[in-house]
């Protein structure tokens, strides 16, 4: 949370650090260990963009595949991102403002796709709801089949970046004032109300940066989706799923794809900058 | 009427306190730090669970209800504007989520508006206001849903000393066309004095003295209590910045009545108070720049914690605080005659109105 709190304090910031040139030089100690990081950083993107097949892109890019699998994403990212606010916003609410038991496992729970490697997400969820799971006999009753279809794409994707939205949202929550709620409350307002009001337009910010973030995440998404869903062009192929499969069989074409990833992240963090981080 | 019995049982803290307040009254709720009279606000409005007794208004309970079923408005130390709402919008909130149409709740917001002098600032969000602006459209916005009873919460403590006195003095004028009652949570007692017909003064969760400012003031029970609200209360005729005491024969001081600078222009009959704290004592009588000084006796000597308090008889009978350092620089003793002086700015005149 402390990158989309930053720009609030960059005025002070930059005083400080003009405080600390003028202190005299950086220790090589750190500026040499800084250097290294910031060359791993960028060097395979340089490298991506320096390999990238220039002459062909145009025609790689809107080549029918390429296309499928970019409004796949594009439209499997965005849905899980619906999915994540509608029931991601409603759980940071509770976590933020509803003192039950077991709020703090609850929490440890959300945050557990976080840290779950994607592939053992995807494995879970098709325990959960894939034809043998958990559900699955009550899902085949209502005819529906999960794996191999678009519906999973979103399921995988919006299961890995949930906990994104929900720790964004609630750590807004925290930071905003309650007493500023119940004002709201005595004058008259009720919960529905003050939470649809007051509540929601005072941490918008935090909402668009989470769901920015979740998309993002969803956008990237491979394990869960390849493990769950499977890998069909047309249905179930997402950018990233096209981008290790053309590895294998025409490395320039990954090269390509990887550069719309890339480009689109590269727009997702200019909108971002202006307000949520401090990249200046 | 309200008929509230507030109890609070917390492992180290326990509240337990009746208010009764009737329509048109302003009572003070005053003690120090941790007295517990911002968790008795609470309870009141609903936001803090109280573990027993109850809030009957006119012999109907409320206590069961939530806050927003209850015919309370409350205005705390910061306005708590909604940020993202112009002045108008957020005193239209209320009548809003009370039944009205939007365009009952905007004329009712703007009248209000006009009423706390902001009737150019409609438009104008609460980050653009100055605090003492921000703090009048919350009193608006309380007022707005036309509440039974009123709950201020230090309301004045979060402003700066120059907006804190022109806040204060209009205070009473924007609760003039209000008919409910008002609770003033306060640890200030010239907020008190200046706002409330009766104090209740709380100690540790309990009632210590109840009564009007100036029976509090001239017998306070608790060393707390003299100190917090042990004012020297005066009533009198104003004239502009000029007060003259009431009771003085006209030439029964120096061939003429005292008459006392203020800094608020009135006229009419005005309560005068100032904190003993604010009155120097001279051994003979100070040149310069205080007008505002009389000549009296001392009557008794007594300690307040680490101040002494020293009681003057004269012309008017006041109270003065002074560090046992003073007191010995000025070698009192009882019945010595000193000079006492009070600056304009210490001092707080408001109307005196008159009870029905």
């Amino acid at each position: 949370m402390r990158v989309f709190t930053a720009t609030r304090r960059r005025s002070r910031d930059t005083g400080h650090s003009a405080l600390h040139d003028g202190a005299g030089g950086v220790p090589v100690i750190l500026m040499v260990p800084a250097a290294i990081g910031l060359a791993f950083l960028v060097l395979p993107l340089a490298g991506l963009l320096v390999r990238a097949p220039w002459g062909t892109l145009a025609a790689r890019l809107t080549a029918p595949r390429t296309l499928e699998a970019l409004r796949l994403s594009l439209v499997t990212s965005t849905a899980a991102t619906a999915a994540c606010l509608l029931a991601g916003v409603p759980l940071a609410w509770m976590l933020a403002r509803v003192a039950f038991r077991g709020r703090r496992v609850v929490r440890a729970l959300v945050t557990v796709p976080l840290v779950l490697p994607p592939v053992v997400g995807g494995v879970a969820l098709l325990l959960a709801l894939g034809p043998g799971g958990l559900a699955g006999p009550w899902l085949s009753t209502l005819g529906v089949t999960l794996p191999s279809t678009s519906a999973a794409v979103v399921i995988a994707e919006a299961f890995v970046a949930m906990p994104f939205l929900v720790i964004c949202v609630e750590g807004s929550l925290r930071t905003t004032d309650t007493r500023i709620e119940e004002a709201a409350a005595i004058l008259g307002a009720s919960r529905w109300t003050v939470f649809r009001r007051v509540t929601l337009p005072l941490v918008a910010p935090g909402v668009a940066a989470g769901a920015v973030l979740c998309w993002a995440r969803a956008l990237g998404e491979f394990g869960a989706t390849v493990t769950f869903a499977g890998n069909f062009p047309g249905r179930t192929q997402t950018m990233p799923l096209a981008v290790y499969l053309a590895l294998e069989s025409d490395p320039e074409a990954a090269v390509a794809l990887s550069l719309v990833l890339l480009l689109v992240c590269v727009a997702v963090l200019a909108c971002l900058r202006g307000r949520w981080v401090n990249v200046a | 009427m309200m008929d509230a019995h507030l109890l609070v049982e917390r492992p180290r803290f326990r509240l337990d306190l009746k208010i009764r307040v009737v329509p048109g009254e302003v009572v003070a709720l005053l003690g120090p730090a941790g007295a517990g009279k911002t968790t008795a606000l609470r309870v009141l409005a609903g936001l803090a669970r109280p573990s027993g007794g109850h809030i009957l208004l006119d012999g109907a309970a409320v206590h069961a209800r939530p806050s927003e079923q209850r015919p309370f408005g409350m205005v705390c130390q910061d306005p708590l504007l909604f940020p993202h709402m112009s002045a108008l919008r957020n005193v239209a909130f209320g009548p809003r989520c009370r039944g009205a149409t939007r365009a009952e709740a905007r004329r009712a917001a703007t009248a209000w508006l006009r009423h706390v002098g902001l009737g150019d600032h409609l438009r104008d969000m609460p980050g653009d206001l100055s605090a003492g602006q921000a703090q009048r459209v919350a009193l608006a916005r309380s007022l707005a849903v036309r509440p039974r009873v009123l709950l201020l919460d230090e309301p004045l403590a979060a402003l700066d000393p120059d907006t804190r006195l022109p806040v204060r003095a209009r205070l009473r004028d924007h609760l003039s066309g209000f008919t409910g009652a008002c609770i003033l949570v306060t640890h200030d007692p010239v907020d008190a004095m200046a706002l409330a017909d009766r104090l209740i003064v709380i100690e540790d969760g309990h009632l210590v003295q109840e009564g009007t400012p100036s029976e509090v003031a001239r017998h306070p029970r608790t060393d707390h209590v003299a100190r917090l609200v042990g004012l020297n209360l005066y009533r009198g005729e104003a004239r502009g910045h000029d007060v003259s005491i009431d009771g003085l024969p006209p030439d029964g001081f120096n061939g003429r009545g005292l008459t006392l600078n203020v800094t608020e222009d009135l006229n009419g009959p005005v309560f005068v108070a100032f904190p003993p704290s604010a009155v120097t004592l001279h051994p003979a009588r100070p040149e310069g720049s205080p007008r505002n000084m009389w000549q009296g006796t001392v009557e008794g000597i007594e300690r307040h914690g680490d101040r002494i308090r020293v009681h003057l008889d004269g012309p008017i009978t006041a109270s003065a605080d002074l560090t046992a350092a003073a007191v010995a620089d000025l070698g009192l003793s009882l019945g010595q005659k000193v000079w006492a002086a009070i600056r304009a700015t210490e001092t707080h005149a408001y109307p005196a109105r008159s009870r029905e």
